[in-house]
């Protein structure tokens, strides 16, 4: 009871550090640019060692697999993204995914198949730190985890929260919670994570060679890109308006 | 001597026909639709060698990309501190630096189906263009919305690609600023990355 009233105590300590530095600072401003520099070369190391050769291999694995470990990973982030949308109000996209994790799970094989979009349910993802953005929370400021990646004070708090308590299959495996006789443990939470990161990755193969080949500042081009991508989460959104082209035709 | 003459004429003629001026439609949606259409031919062209698909692409990126206005964006606030020559300077290593890097991004381009959706006109000065590039076997659909400078309006000019909601132009232009700002503002050393970039 004790350590749960310490915790909470921590947590909201650190929403109000995001909240405080949300009002003094924009988001792409740095916490500590030459750690995260220096991460982000490791991270580079550790892609170029271990995440590209699987991923790699891995697109050379049949369609098919490649699909349905694509759907598996999608079908189980549903579940972090059902109470999110519940917090942001989101009802007819919470019971899409509701819905769409619920047939994937069954007809569609512990999710390995995808029936659910087939049917027309949308399964968009969603978490903590983009409920938090729709609530005007700012990312405060910008830093990269290791292999974890890119993320800001506001996502890494969401992360955490997320891991947590919003995320039944995180409860069930990396806390090792009994969910309706469902267990599991630390090993399938990363087992599962690895997966996802392994489809991106190689889903992204050109566009990763490509950002590599032609950006003068990876770090730099990464970091906007990601704040970039956030921010167009958050508005649920793909336009990009930027008033500073105006100020060129004046 | 005739022979001469003829093959002579034959090379002016080619010269004229390659260097003619690539002109698309007006109307921006046709004008995205159609530059695409131009560049998935040739690029798809498996009787072009990789320089002649290079060089089709700087070509019509020169003449329908605001090369000029995209490299005084990316350079961010500072444009206004600098003077005539050093702007100048940026701006030729800029268009290099653009040309190069647009070429090697299409190198590894493969056929998928291009299709204009909408367009809706921001201003007097901009259009964004909506588009996509169809799913296929190894990517899922692709969202492309083209900033369309038409101040004037019979020469549209593409200002920017956003893609699935990241703008090129805006990537661009934080990483020259994260290059400014870790120099103090010192646009030679930006000069200098795109040098390096150049040669390499």
């Amino acid at each position: 009871m004790r350590l749960k009233k310490i915790q909470i105590l921590f947590y909201s300590l650190i929403l109000n550090f995001c909240l405080v530095l949300n009002a003094n600072a924009q988001s792409e401003n740095e916490c500590f640019e030459k750690v995260s520099r220096g991460v982000f070369k490791f991270n580079q190391g550790f892609d170029n060692i271990i995440l590209e050769p699987v991923a790699k291999a891995y697109n050379k694995l049949p369609e098919p697999i490649r699909n349905g470990t694509g759907n598996f990973t999608s079908n189980i982030a549903t579940l972090l993204s059902i109470p999110n949308h519940l917090l942001q109000g989101e009802m007819r996209l919470a019971g899409h995914a509701t819905g769409s994790f619920l047939i994937n799970s069954t007809i569609g094989i512990l999710g390995l198949g995808n029936p659910a979009a087939a049917i027309g349910l949308e399964n968009q993802k969603e978490d903590l730190g983009q409920t938090l953005g729709s609530y005007g929370v700012g990312g405060g400021c910008y830093f990269v985890l290791p292999i974890l990646g890119p993320t800001t004070l506001r996502d890494s708090f969401g992360m955490i929260i997320d891991n947590n308590y919003l995320d039944a299959f995180a409860r069930v495996t990396w806390h090792e919670r009994e969910i309706k006789s469902m267990s599991g443990n630390k090993l399938d939470y990363v087992g599962v994570k690895a997966a996802t990161a392994v489809d991106f990755r190689g889903d992204n193969m050109v566009n990763f060679e490509s950002l590599e080949k032609n950006s003068i500042d990876l770090y730099a081009a990464t970091k906007s890109l990601y704040l970039q991508d956030r921010s167009k989460k958050i508005q649920n959104s793909s336009n990009s308006d930027d008033d500073s082209w105006g100020e060129l035709d004046k | 001597m005739k022979k001469k003459l003829f093959f002579l004429i034959s090379i002016f003629f080619f010269c004229l026909v390659s260097l003619k001026a690539v002109t698309y439609n007006s109307e921006p949606k046709i004008f995205v639709q159609e530059l695409v259409d131009d560049a998935v031919k040739t690029l798809s062209d498996k009787s072009l060698t990789v320089e002649e698909k290079n060089e089709f692409i700087k070509k019509i990126a020169i003449e329908n990309v605001d090369i000029e206005a995209l490299g005084l964006y990316t350079l961010g606030k500072i444009r206004k501190d600098l003077d005539e020559n050093k702007i100048s300077e940026y701006q030729v290593l800029f268009e290099k630096y653009f040309l190069k890097s647009l070429t090697s991004r299409l190198t590894d381009y493969s056929s998928q189906k291009f299709e204009v959706i909408n367009s809706e006109q921001k201003s007097s000065n901009y259009t964004i263009v909506n588009s996509k590039i169809a799913e296929s076997i190894k990517s899922p659909e692709i969202k492309i919305d083209w900033r369309v400078f038409t101040k004037n309006p019979q020469k549209p000019l593409i200002r920017d690609l956003v893609v699935e909601g990241l703008s090129l132009a805006r990537t661009q232009k934080e990483e020259f600023a994260s290059i400014l700002n870790s120099n103090d503002n010192d646009v030679n050393a930006l000069i200098e990355k795109l040098k390096e970039f150049i040669s390499n």
